[in-house]
């Protein structure tokens, strides 16, 4: 089953590597939305630091939902989906080894590239280890609740906006302990609760939501 | 003598029996409503802080408590629809959804009403209110993704999984934003901290309240029929009733 498993993460990540611009989409996404806020708002330094911890996990939840489409789109279009139902190894472990391929591709590239977003708002440079902590623990998260959203919206027409209306009201948790992890450690209370509570919500969600996307995902293809 | 619960687990039986029960409830809501209303707003005595404006909790509070119960309920006949792959709780759910919606939305509305002239603000970032906003957005994804779908069951067990999903959510959601508003702020005005409620107020909430879950269980059972007589429309009793009625 490990091995199948490490075929399918394989096999996601040399698809990914095949079709790079993909990928560099995403990242540029989500590097350009950061990027937008000061210009909107105004560069005054106290107020883009106080706003700093929002403005990045708000472009990377919108990021990550952006490539949420992609997840088994390709893989139902050419029948792959299908040859996966039918497998021998569990659907909840193949969509679980999915995600995590999808987190790799997606999230983890967020995760690295924050620090650097994060300098643009005058961030002080002791929290960035927090920053890019609870992106760490917070994106697999919501690449697992997307998962459930991408599978139960597969095939359908208006699937894009329908997706975004379903998925992001699920993140909200997520974005409120993750941005909370950054001000309570920003205002020296420590961000440790937070830091916690995410890596709660992680086990959480990677026990369960990719069980709950294989039930979505047979409804979808049946 | 025993007791066939399955007698009416199909549409053909289930269709006049949820038009008798539609038409009884409604009545009963109409009475409940009339009732709570008359104590709301002549016998409950005016509030000694809130002055008249009070009055809305008799909307607004069975409203909220409405619009949680119906999310519990829709998502207790989807998980029934999914577990035992029974035709009428998909359409029980589906049946539930907006008017659950439009509680959630009552809420909202007069507790902004009544927040104006009580807290002087329209909004806050109250836990409750947060809380209450995204039910309603989970409410509308629930509707919007059952719209998407054309196949009847695929929309039935999508929304299922959906609804089940938010349910295992909403305390996450609640505590999260509780959390975070704490961090911020105290709740500036919360019902826990106003003097204990007269009799009479009370009275006439729990009279509301009965009278909502009434209507709710009408209106549900009228959206219930349309959706029966459309799924069904090929079959026997229903083409008979569609001829006859017409």
């Amino acid at each position: 089953m490990l091995a199948a498993l490490r075929c399918v993460i394989h096999r996601d990540l040399l698809l990914a590597a095949r079709r790079s611009s993909d990928v560099l989409t995403v990242l540029l996404f989500f590097v350009i939305v950061v990027s937008l806020f000061p210009l909107g708002i105004g560069p005054d330094p106290a107020l883009l630091r106080t706003i700093a911890p929002g403005v990045v996990w708000v472009a990377a939840l919108l990021a990550s939902m952006l490539a949420l489409n992609r997840m088994f789109a390709s893989d139902h279009a050419d029948g792959t989906l299908e040859q996966m139902l039918l497998g021998a190894t569990p659907l909840g472990m193949t969509v679980a080894a999915k995600v995590f391929a999808h987190w790799l591709i997606s999230g983890l590239p967020l995760v690295l590239i924050s620090p650097v977003l994060a300098l643009q708002f005058d961030f002080p440079q002791e929290l960035l280890g927090v920053l890019a902590l609870s992106l760490a623990l917070g994106s697999p998260v919501l690449s697992l609740i997307g998962a459930i959203g991408a599978a139960l919206t597969l095939g359908l027409r208006v699937g894009g906006a329908l997706l975004s209306l379903l998925v992001l009201t699920l993140y909200v948790p997520v974005l409120i302990i993750g941005a909370g992890a950054i001000e309570a450690a920003a205002s020296g209370l420590g961000g440790q609760a937070q830091l916690l509570l995410l890596g709660g919500l992680l086990v959480f969600a990677g026990a369960f939501a990719p069980w709950a996307a294989a039930v979505a995902l047979r409804i979808s293809v049946e | 003598m025993s007791i066939n619960w399955f007698k009416y687990s199909s549409p053909q039986t289930f269709f006049p029996l949820a038009g008798k029960l539609a038409l009884w409830f409604g009545a009963l809501a109409l009475v409940a409503c009339g009732v709570g209303l008359y104590i709301g707003f002549f016998v409950a005595p005016t509030d000694a802080q809130q002055g008249e404006a009070y009055r809305i909790i008799f909307i607004h509070v069975p409203a909220a408590w409405m619009s949680m119960f119906l999310y519990l309920v829709m998502a207790f006949w989807a998980g029934l629809g999914l577990a035992f792959n029974t035709r009428l709780s998909g359409m029980m759910a589906s049946a539930i959804a907006p008017t659950g919606a439009l509680f959630t939305f009552v809420a909202l509305w007069t507790g902004s009403l009544w927040g104006k002239p009580t807290w002087g603000t329209w909004w806050v970032w109250d836990a409750r209110l947060t809380s209450e906003l995204i039910l309603l957005f989970l409410y509308f994804g629930f509707m919007a993704l059952q719209a998407a779908i054309d196949d009847a069951r695929r929309a039935d067990k999508a929304g299922a999984v959906l609804a089940l999903v938010g349910v295992v959510n909403i305390p996450i959601i609640y505590f999260s934003v509780k959390w975070w508003n704490t961090l911020h702020q105290g709740a500036s005005v919360s019902l826990a901290k106003a003097p204990t409620m007269a009799a009479t107020m009370f009275a006439g909430m729990i009279v509301m309240a009965f009278g909502f879950w009434f209507y709710s269980i009408a209106a549900a059972l009228m959206r219930a029929r349309c959706i029966m007589l459309e799924r069904e429309r090929s079959s026997d009793w229903a083409v008979h009733y569609a001829k006859r009625s017409a």
